[in-house]
């Protein structure tokens, strides 16, 4: 995989002594969207940051598409369009004057026949005179989205960027997120909608207390993490297990109507049928069954949990 | 050179402007109009000349200047600050643009606009009273020269600030009194002895004595050395912008 941000070493301590990120080492692949999980204050606005030119580095190398983000930086940064957490925007001003302002910073000439497909494609083109401090929240998040489309960047970085959007909203940004990916767009998300990972991502990596825990692909991570779990709705509440089933990952319910079973759905075999003809050995009827797999969010959780 | 940032920079900051025509151009234009009345037309005419000029005509240099600092260090700060308060300074510090060309862009356009509105000033002073300049070269030399230093202190002022009091501060605290005592009014040699020494320290005394003689033709300090003393504000800024980037400071974590 041809690798299009390279981060070496990264470590960021801020003024205050505060160790924001901890030896860093991440490699974004051309062509993916990579999500960054990780509780609030874990590192990843700060990572965001640097790589984008608003925090200085501390230790540490980044390059995208081969050029240092310092050395190199107007190379850089040309590539990056970046939509921040805050809904940070000039009020004031038209949707259309924002926007030309942002392609003429990033030192891309006036190019009214792209911005115009953009702000259309953002269903933004009817509000294009409009000012902004008069669209409301969902409208103005997708301002900054075509702020940041507006020098048709390589890579494009989203912060938290379907915080406060309604759902029908978060589908249709979902949809644009990904038909930017099929036109060649990498595409970096925070999030703290698990949810929104497992929807979109094709990597995830995981951050923590500033440091990378996990990077991984997103299927991969949750077969390798992911727990089946079977539950057995008793016929006859048992008081307790029998000893003959002591060597299974069995649990009781505490009224003991529920019996769960934890699998790995790795394994070639997974021990349901033996279990299940057992019980029916020592007479144990059920009534009911399901099983269902862990999330990516109860995934998330153990992992910070295990880490702390 | 990232050209087309420096003009969208400079554009966005000019349009502001435009949009808010009433507040950035003609209440200062009024401001001043109502010295010209009160102290040219009106009291002017009842006080004696002053190096042999009207006392009419000899405020105008100064009040000019007046005008000229305080809405070159207000539109300059006031362009960065904002941006700094808002956190759209986010898009600036993620472009492609060095800190030359933002300066560039801010500046130029702060101190553009305060050039326009000395223009007006100027115009509009005929109206009152009489004037003539006899220096035109140097008085827009004068004119430029101060509008890009006092735009360049003022986009330190407002990286330095980071609240709204700090942003009127300085205006207010220094700048202000430093003009009204800068010979604005009066010829420093009007002064006791003693105080024309201590004039001496405040820099807005070249300037206005600079500039009045680019119209008049008649200065309390040397022509020259108001000009050093431009230039040397101008560098001092200049280099305090060159470290605030540097660093990061108020800018960068």
């Amino acid at each position: 995989m041809e690798s299009i941000i390279t981060i070496r070493n990264l470590s960021k301590t801020y003024s205050t002594g505060l160790l924001a990120l901890n030896n860093i080492n991440l490699d974004i692949h051309k062509g993916e969207i990579f999500a960054l999980l990780g509780p609030n204050g874990a590192g990843k606005t700060t990572l965001i940051s640097i790589i984008c030119g608003i925090v200085t580095p501390g230790e540490g190398d980044v390059t995208v598409d081969k050029h240092d983000i310092v050395l190199n930086f107007r190379a850089a940064r040309s590539m990056i369009g970046l939509v921040p957490q805050e809904l940070s925007i000039a009020t004031f001003e038209s949707v259309l004057t924002t926007m030309n302002f942002s392609r003429g910073l990033f030192g891309k000439p006036s190019n009214p026949v792209y911005i115009e497909s953009v702000l259309r494609d953002l269903s933004l083109w009817d509000k294009r005179d409009e000012r902004i401090v008069n669209l409301s929240g969902g409208m103005k998040r997708r301002v900054l989205i075509a702020k940041a489309l507006a020098h048709e960047p390589k890579i494009l970085f989203l912060d938290e960027p379907t915080a406060g959007i309604d759902v029908e909203q978060r589908r249709g940004m979902w949809n644009m997120v990904r038909r930017l990916r099929d036109s060649g767009v990498t595409i970096i998300l925070t999030t703290h909608y698990i949810e929104e990972a497992e929807e979109m991502a094709d990597r995830i990596g995981v951050i923590n207390d500033g440091q990378i825990s996990v990077i991984e692909e997103k299927t991969v991570l949750m077969n390798k993490l992911g727990k089946k779990q079977l539950a057995l709705t008793l016929q006859h509440p048992l008081k307790s297990l029998p000893d003959e089933l002591a060597g299974y990952p069995l649990e009781l319910s505490q009224d003991g109507e529920v019996l769960v079973f934890t699998f790995d759905v790795q394994k070639e075999h997974t021990g349901i049928s033996e279990l299940l003809r057992k019980l029916s050995q020592f007479g144990i009827d059920f009534k009911d069954l399901h099983s269902s797999q862990s999330s990516l969010e109860d995934i998330f959780v153990s992992l910070v949990r295990d880490k702390s | 050179m990232n050209i087309y940032a420096i003009r969208a920079i400079y554009v966005f900051e000019m349009s502001r402007t435009w949009r808010t025509l009433m507040e950035s151009i003609a209440s200062p234009i009024l401001t001043t109009s109502l010295y010209f009345i009160v102290f040219g037309a009106a009291i002017g005419s009842r006080m004696g000349d002053i190096d042999g000029i009207s006392y009419g005509s000899f405020i105008i240099p100064g009040l000019l200047m007046l005008s000229l600092l305080g809405e070159s260090i207000s539109n300059a700060s006031f362009g960065i600050y904002f941006p700094k308060f808002s956190g759209t300074i986010y898009e600036v510090l993620s472009a492609p643009v060095s800190p030359v060309e933002v300066v560039i862009g801010y500046v130029g356009a702060a101190a553009s606009k305060s050039l326009i509105i000395g223009g007006l000033i100027l115009i509009t002073a005929r109206f009152f009273v009489d004037y003539q300049i006899m220096h035109p070269v140097m008085m827009v030399s004068f004119l430029l020269l101060t509008a890009i230093s006092f735009s360049l202190f003022g986009f330190i002022i407002g990286l330095w600030a980071d609240d709204f009091q700090k942003l009127q501060i300085i205006p207010m605290m220094v700048i202000t009194p430093l003009t009204f005592l800068g010979g604005a009014f009066y010829s420093i040699s009007m002064l006791p002895p003693f105080w024309q020494k201590v004039t001496l320290f405040n820099p807005v005394v070249y300037l206005i004595s600079g500039f009045r003689w680019s119209f008049y033709g008649v200065a309390d300090v040397n022509v020259g050395i108001s000009l050093a003393m431009i230039m040397v504000f101008m560098l001092l800024c200049l280099t305090g912008i060159w470290w605030i980037f540097k660093t990061g400071y108020r800018l960068k974590n």
